[in-house]
């Protein structure tokens, strides 16, 4: 029992001999935002407020897909979306679409507590987040120099990547093959210990997507979920966690069929496609679970009673 | 049955809705002109279904776009999405403005782009790459559409604004303020149901070799934030299918998001075992708090099955064993 957090920068095809330049950088990223992760989550800051800022600062970071270092569509542009839902109340808030906005984790938060609705994209989001007063910068802000180099390896060879230099073949149903490398999505869940669950995640999406594609971070139940069970967050192929409700499913098998966190996310990432899916999830009572069912993904976590880990592979 | 190699071949059965959520006051023309809608699609369906067509191609011409809601903006935006339970593939796009059959992008979507969700601007542009018919904007611009967006304005000004914080749901909000204003003033997603523009509409279908698929389509929310989207192209919430289902839903937007309300109705058939009544019933009754929704579904062995628990649903329903109905009330 007690608090849990755990974060994820992205699931995919992580080379193994992944050089230190590119391993280090994630690894300082993930500890440093877990650290302040488990800071709020011990100053008692409100569920909702733990996810946000973890995020946030993944966003920042520019070495995650997210905000700042968001992959690049097949134009040459960034387009951000993301999410963020509250377990207790199950209210939550969606973006996409994003061109300026500096944390479109914040906007998603704003969306849910500000409107009506749920879920705004595009042109009406970009909108919304200048009535609103948010932090916004030039696009080129978001942009770069890794990332315009997996574009152009990326068209060159004429695919569609999650975010990763080391090529590999996953076809998948719906379409032709789509590169798969490391995803490099963001994404936190916490609980609190007493009751309180939530979860958010942010991302740019596919190298290479095609503009206005939108994948599974915003969409309710497939990379974001957050009830009374527990909050997930998801990585990996947008379209096969969509296809697979992977978040909503997580909580719904525990429902359902009573099976514990653990089991639960073991029983969805293994039934989904082999190299798509990644997640982190955390359940009322402090139980925490990271199964993929890809090479690696960039995580970490830590429980009230003192555990903590920052990982990439097994 | 003999026993190898056999295909089974069991009933079909379909089901429509033309939205959740209908004005008790609606006159009976105007109620006798949707069952007639409703009916002619059944037929169209039906008559493929009966020919031995597929499921995913099942899909009766629905005029969803004319007519649409309009966003605040007095513009059209359409979405919608489609899925085809044996393999889960789907397909979705949002903020349609010019596409005539935005159903009919949502699965070039699915069968020729790697992608399973487009919007917007991309939307767009992939429709003309696909060369599907575009028409003007205005095209889907009603007078009467003209007049119901006025007074949603009207409505809304009364009843709460946008830029203010709200301290609890829309809905909650809006039936507070009704009530102090005479009560009496029935509700949904913030707005008086005599304005309420419920033409959403859905479609699932099980063939004969028991393969489901389910599609909707709408223009959403009367007087919504420009870039607002709802339930409808949203995988698990408007629309989910499966082996064991196909299902589509309309209501509230906002409810069925957060009630992943497509992908529960499956997920209780599939990790619950129940049937696809219990199923539903459960949906409606326990996954909807203060929301107010509908949802027509059909099952791999040939069930069909609705619920809603607000004032009443467009729907139908056929089967090959010869049933067929139609319906707007309880």
């Amino acid at each position: 029992m007690g608090w849990a957090i755990a974060l994820h920068g992205g699931a995919g095809d992580i080379p193994l001999s992944l050089p230190p330049e590119r391993r280090e950088p994630r690894e300082a990223g993930l500890r440093h935002c877990l650290d302040i992760g488990v800071a709020a989550l011990k100053a008692g800051r409100p569920i909702l407020d733990v996810v946000e800022l973890v995020v946030r600062e993944l966003e920042n970071w520019p070495y995650f897909n997210a905000g700042r270092g968001s992959v690049l569509t097949t134009d040459g542009t960034v387009e951000m979306e993301a999410c963020i839902m509250d377990g207790a109340t199950m209210d939550c808030g969606a973006v996409s679409g994003l061109t300026t906005v500096v944390n479109p984790i914040s906007l998603a938060r704003v969306v849910m507590e500000k409107t009506p609705h749920i879920y705004l994209g595009f042109e009406g989001a970009e909108a919304f987040a200048k009535e609103q007063g948010l932090e916004t910068a030039d696009p080129s802000h978001f942009i770069t120099p890794e990332n315009v180099e997996r574009l152009k390896q990326a068209k060159e060879a004429k695919a569609v990547q999650v975010d990763y230099t080391e090529p590999s073949n996953a076809e998948i149903e719906n379409g032709g093959p789509l590169m798969e490398s490391s995803g490099g999505t963001v994404g936190c869940v916490a609980a609190d210990g007493l009751g309180g669950l939530a979860a958010a995640t942010s991302t740019g999406g596919l190298v290479n997507k095609m503009a206005g594609r939108i994948g599974d971070t915003p969409v309710i139940g497939a990379g974001t979920y957050a009830n009374s069970f527990c909050a997930v967050s998801a990585t990996g192929i947008g379209e096969a966690i969509i296809r697979g409700t992977v978040a909503r499913d997580v909580a719904a098998v525990m429902e359902f069929r009573g099976l514990s966190l653990k089991e639960a996310a073991a029983f969805v990432v293994e039934r989904g496609p082999k190299r798509t899916t990644g997640l982190v999830a955390v359940s009322a009572d402090g139980e925490v679970a990271m199964p993929y069912n890809t090479i690696g993904m960039f995580r970490a976590c830590a429980t009230q009673d003192g555990y903590s880990e920052v990982s990439i592979w097994n | 049955m003999c026993g190898g190699n056999v295909i089974v071949e069991r009933g079909w059965a379909i089901a429509v809705h033309g939205g959740a959520g209908v004005d008790p006051e609606l006159p009976p023309e105007r109620q006798e002109q949707a069952k007639q809608v409703l009916r002619r699609c059944l037929q169209l369906g039906s008559s493929a279904l009966r020919a031995g067509g597929a499921a995913i191609d099942t899909d009766p011409t629905f005029n969803s776009g004319r007519g649409s809601a309009l966003t605040s903006k007095g513009t059209v935006e359409m979405e919608a999405s489609i899925m085809d339970g044996p393999r889960r593939r789907c397909g979705a796009v949002s903020g349609l403005t010019t596409v005539k059959n935005p159903i009919s992008l949502a699965r070039l979507v699915m069968d020729r782009s790697p992608h399973s969700y487009l919007a917007f601007d991309g939307a767009e542009e992939f429709a003309r790459e696909q060369g599907v018919e575009v028409v003007e904007n205005d095209y889907f611009i009603t007078e009467e559409n003209v007049g119901m967006l006025k007074l949603a304005k009207e409505a809304n000004t009364i009843l709460f604004d946008y830029r203010v914080p709200l301290a609890e749901t829309c809905s909650k909000a809006a039936a507070a303020a009704a009530a102090e204003d005479g009560g009496g003033l029935q509700m949904m997603n913030g707005l008086p149901l005599s304005v309420y523009a419920q033409e959403t509409v859905g479609c699932v279908v099980v063939d004969s070799q028991g393969r489901c698929a389910a599609a909707t389509s709408t223009g959403g929310l009367m007087n919504k934030k420009s870039g607002r989207i709802g339930d409808s192209p949203i995988i698990g919430a408007g629309t989910y299918a499966c082996g064991a289902c196909a299902v589509s839903c309309t209501g509230e937007g906002e409810a069925i998001l957060r009630g992943t309300l497509a992908r529960d109705v499956a997920a209780l058939m599939e990790y619950k075992g129940l049937s696809l009544q219990e199923a539903v019933d459960f949906v409606i009754k326990e996954r909807l708090d203060e929301g107010m929704a509908g949802l027509i579904a059909v099952s791999g062995t040939g069930d069909v099955a609705y619920g809603f628990n607000c004032t009443g649903m467009f729907r139908g329903c056929a089967s090959s064993d010869g049933f067929l109905d139609v319906g707007i009330w309880n």
